[in-house]
C-alpha cells in the first residue's frame, strides 16, 4: 500500500472528458513509481511459465499450418478462451472500469458496443470463414478473385489495422508498466517487444494461443474475485451497491458545492476590496462553480454525455459491431480449430466470457466508487485519484485484496498486454509471409520452409518496428488509434470479406476499389474529425472539417456502395469467370466439402 | 472438389432446404441482435431520461436491467444459434455431404 501512496502522479488524463475511444489506450503523461515486488515476482512467474510453453510449442511447430493455425487442433472451448484473451485488453479492463468509476452508466453503454459484434460473427461469418480459409481472412476474400490485387489489398488492411492497434497497445503498455512496476517507459516497451517476438517467432500460433488462454483465465479470475468482494461489501445486493455509490457521488458533489460557495465568497470580498488578486479569485471561483455544477449534474445511474449525438452513436455502434468482424487477428483465430462446428462453438464461449467480463468491469467500477474514492489513502493532496481514474481498478485490487492481490492484478495487466500484442504480431506476420510473400511474390509456389522463415523474419521486424513506434509515440495523443483501427476494419476488411462470401456479383475490381475507398475514407474522415483535427493537431475546437468522431456510418456505406458499383460495372471476361466460381465457393462455405482439416500429429 | 460433386450437391433438394432454413435463421437472429442493440442506442440518444427512471423506490434505474439484458441477449442468441446448428444443420450437412460422395 505504502508504495501507491507515494506515487504522487499528477498526469494520466482523467476520463471525465473521455473521448469515445480512450478505453483503447492509457493516456497522458505518467510518472514512474517505485518497484512493486509482489507484482514483479508474479509477473516473472508468468513470463517463466509462458516461455516454458513457448519452448514446448516450438517443438511442436514444424509446418506452416502449425505456425499460423496451431495445426488446427485447438478445441472450441480453448479457442473461445483464447479469443476472449485476444480481445479483452488491459486498456479495456482499466479504461472501462475507470469510465464506470467516473460516469457510471456510460461505461456500461460503451462496453456493450464491444460485445454485440460477436453474435453477428457467429451467425454470418465464423463458419463460412472456417470452411473457406486456411490461415488469413485474405484466403477467403481472394478465394475466387485475382490473387495479387486482392491479397495486396487485404494485407494492407491487415497491416494498417495491426499497426494502429499495436501502437496503442505498446504506448499503453509502456505507461501502465511504468506506473505499476516502476520500470522506465523505454525498458517497458522493449521488454514487451522482446517477449512478444519470442512467443510468436518460436512458438507460433500454439504458444500465442496458450498465452491468451492463460491470460484470459487469470484476468477473469482476478476480476471475478474483485467483483465478489465488492458484492460482499454490498451484502450481495445491487440496489445496496448502487445506493452506496450514489451516496458517495452525492457527498462528493455537496463537498464541491461547498467549496464553490466558499470560493465565490472569497472572490466577492476580493472584488469589493478591489484587491490586486481579485481577478484570480473570480477565476478560481468560476472554476469551482463549474466543477460543482458538473458533479451535481452527473447521474451515474443514467446515460450521460457519451451518446449525445445520434449519428455519432450509431456510427460508433457500426464500427464496434462490424469492426470486430473485420479485425484480422481475431479472424485468424477461427483457423485454429478443426472445423466449422468448433468455430461456431468458439464464438459462443468467447461471447460468454467477454459478456461476463464486461459485467464484472461494471461492478468493479461501482466498487471503486464505494471503496476507492472514499479512501484517502488512494488520493493525492488535491483529492484526485493517485495515478488518474484509469487506476481505479488497480486501487480497488488493493482495497479488497491487499498488497499481494494488488501485485497479482498488476502482473495480470502486464500479461494481458503481452497476449494481445502477440496475437497482433502473428496476424501482421502472416499477412506478409502468407499473403504477400507466398501468394503474391511466389504466386502460391513458395516452399513451406521459406514461408515460415519469412514469417519469423517479419515477426522480428514487426517487433522492432513496434518498439520504435512505441517509443516514438510516447508523448503523442493516441486516443484515436483504436477507434481508427475499428473503423478501418469495419470499412475496408469487413465489406470485402462479407461480400466475397455473400454476393455472387463481387469482382476483383469492385473489391479492390471499394475496399480501398473504405480504407481511405475512414482514415481521412478521422483526420478531419474532432479526434485528430482538434485533439491531436491542436486546431481550435469547432474548426473540424468533419463533424463526427466516428466515420464508420459514412466510410462503411461508401465501401459497400462502391464495391457494388464497380462490380456491376465490371463487364470483363475475368469478372464473369469470377462470378461463375461463386457456386462452388458457396457450396464449400455451406458444407465444408474441401475445407482445410486439422493436421495429424 | 470435383464438378460432379458440386453438381450432386446442387441438385440435392436437401442442400437447398439447408441453405434456406439456415439463412433465414441466421438473418433472423442477426436482425434480432441489431434491433436489440440499436433500439438500446436510439433510446439513449433520443430519450436518455427513460433509462434513468428509477425502479420502484430504489436508486436502481431501468437502464441497469436493460443494459444487462442486451449483454445477456448477445450470449443467449449466440447459444440459440449454436444449439440448432450443432444438431439440425450439422445433421443435414452430413447427409448432403454423404450423398454427394456416392
Amino acid at each position: 500500500m505504502k508504495t501507491l501512496q507515494k506515487l504522487g502522479l499528477a498526469g494520466f488524463a482523467a476520463l471525465a472528458s473521455m473521448p469515445s475511444w480512450a478505453a483503447g489506450a492509457i493516456e497522458g503523461a505518467v510518472q514512474k513509481r517505485e518497484l512493486n515486488m509482489h507484482a514483479i515476482v508474479m509477473f516473472l512467474a508468468f513470463v517463466a511459465f509462458t516461455l516454458g510453453i513457448t519452448y514446448w510449442a516450438a517443438r511442436r511447430t514444424r509446418s506452416a499450418k502449425d505456425f499460423y493455425a496451431a495445426g488446427g487442433g485447438i478445441t472450441g472451448f480453448q479457442n473461445g478462451l483464447a479469443i476472449a484473451g485476444d480481445y479483452m485488453s488491459a486498456a479495456s479492463f482499466l479504461g472501462i472500469s475507470a469510465m464506470v468509476f467516473t460516469t457510471g452508466y456510460d461505461g456500461l453503454i460503451y462496453s456493450i458496443g464491444f460485445l454485440v459484434g460477436w453474435p453477428v460473427i457467429t451467425f454470418l461469418v465464423a463458419e463460412r470463414l472456417r470452411n473457406l480459409g486456411k490461415y488469413t481472412f485474405a484466403d477467403v476474400a481472394s478465394y475466387r478473385l485475382a490473387q495479387t490485387p486482392v491479397r495486396v489489398f487485404a494485407a494492407t488492411g491487415t497491416l494498417v489495422v495491426v499497426a494502429l492497434y499495436l501502437i496503442a497497445q505498446m504506448v499503453g503498455a509502456g505507461k501502465l508498466i511504468q506506473l505499476l512496476f516502476g520500470l522506465d517507459y523505454t525498458y517497458a516497451v522493449v521488454l514487451v517487444g522482446i517477449l512478444m517476438v519470442l512467443y510468436v517467432m518460436f512458438g507460433g500460433m500454439l504458444a500465442t494461443t496458450w498465452v491468451q488462454i492463460i491470460k484470459a483465465i487469470l484476468l477473469l479470475s482476478g476480476a471475478t474475485f474483485m467483483a465478489f468482494m465488492v458484492m460482499k461489501h454490498a451484502g450481495f445486493s445491487f440496489e445496496t451497491m448502487f445506493q452506496q455509490a450514489v451516496a458517495v457521488k452525492h457527498a462528493g458533489a455537496e463537498a464541491l458545492a461547498h467549496k464553490a460557495a466558499v470560493a465565490s465568497e472569497v472572490a466577492a470580498k476580493a472584488v469589493a476590496a478591489n484587491a490586486s488578486d481579485a481577478s484570480a479569485a473570480v477565476a478560481s471561483a468560476t472554476e469551482a462553480a463549474e466543477k460543482a455544477a458538473k458533479a451535481a449534474k452527473t447521474n451515474i445511474m443514467a446515460p450521460g454525455g457519451l451518446v449525445s449525438n445520434p449519428i455519432d452513436a450509431i456510427s460508433l455502434g457500426l464500427a464496434l459491431m462490424f469492426g470486430t468482424a473485420g479485425l484480422p487477428h481475431i479472424l485468424m483465430r477461427f483457423f485454429t480449430v478443426a472445423d466449422a462446428k468448433e468455430a461456431r462453438k468458439s464464438v459462443f464461449y468467447a461471447t460468454g466470457f467477454i459478456g461476463y467480463f464486461y459485467i464484472l468491469t461494471f461492478i468493479i467500477g461501482f466498487g471503486a466508487i464505494v471503496l476507492v474514492s472514499t479512501n484517502p489513502t488512494f488520493k493525492d493532496a488535491t483529492g484526485a485519484l493517485i495515478g488518474g481514474s484509469n487506476m481505479a481498478a488497480i486501487h480497488l485490487a488493493d482495497a479488497v485484496g491487499g498488497d499481494l492481490f494488488l501485485g497479482f492484478i498488476s502482473a495480470v495487466a502486464f500479461a494481458t498486454i503481452l497476449a494481445v500484442v502477440a496475437g497482433l504480431t502473428l496476424s501482421g506476420a502472416s499477412a506478409v509471409s502468407h499473403d504477400l510473400y507466398a501468394s503474391v511474390i511466389k504466386k502460391g509456389k513458395a516452399n513451406e520452409a521459406d514461408e515460415i522463415r519469412v514469417s519469423k523474419m517479419t515477426t522480428l521486424a514487426l517487433g522492432v518496428v513496434a518498439m520504435l513506434l512505441g517509443i516514438l509515440f510516447e508523448k503523442q495523443n493516441i486516443a484515436f488509434m483504436v477507434g481508427l483501427a475499428f473503423s478501418i476494419a469495419a470499412s475496408a476488411n469487413f465489406p470485402v470479406l462479407f461480400l466475397s462470401m455473400f454476393w455472387k456479383g463481387l469482382t476483383t475490381r469492385g473489391a479492390v476499389i471499394g475496399g480501398a475507398i473504405g480504407l481511405v475514407s475512414a482514415v481521412v474522415l478521422i483526420i478531419l474529425g474532432p479526434a485528430v483535427w482538434v485533439d491531436v493537431l491542436g486546431h481550435p475546437k469547432g474548426s473540424e472539417l468533419f463533424a463526427y468522431k466516428n466515420p464508420a456510418i459514412f466510410s462503411m456505406t461508401a465501401a459497400f456502395f462502391f464495391t457494388w458499383l464497380f462490380s456491376v460495372l465490371d463487364n470483363s471476361e475475368q469478372a464473369r469467370s469470377e462470378q461463375g466460381k461463386f457456386n462452388a465457393q458457396f457450396i464449400r462455405s455451406m458444407t465444408g466439402i474441401g475445407a482445410e482439416g486439422a493436421s495429424k500429429h | 472438389m470435383h464438378d460432379s460433386m458440386i453438381e450432386r450437391v446442387q441438385n440435392n433438394p436437401k442442400f437447398h432446404a439447408l441453405v434456406a432454413t439456415r439463412s433465414r435463421f441466421s438473418w433472423a437472429l442477426t436482425v434480432a441482435m441489431l434491433v436489440i442493440y440499436y433500439g438500446f442506442i436510439l433510446l439513449i440518444a433520443f430519450s436518455p431520461a427513460t433509462l434513468g427512471t428509477p425502479l420502484g423506490n430504489g436508486v436502481t434505474t431501468l437502464g441497469i436491467p436493460l443494459g444487462i439484458f442486451v449483454i445477456v441477449s448477445a450470449f443467449v442468441l449466440t447459444g440459440i444459434y449454436v444449439r440448432r446448428a450443432n444438431s439440425e444443420f450439422d445433421q443435414l450437412t452430413r447427409e448432403v455431404v454423404e450423398e454427394a460422395k456416392q
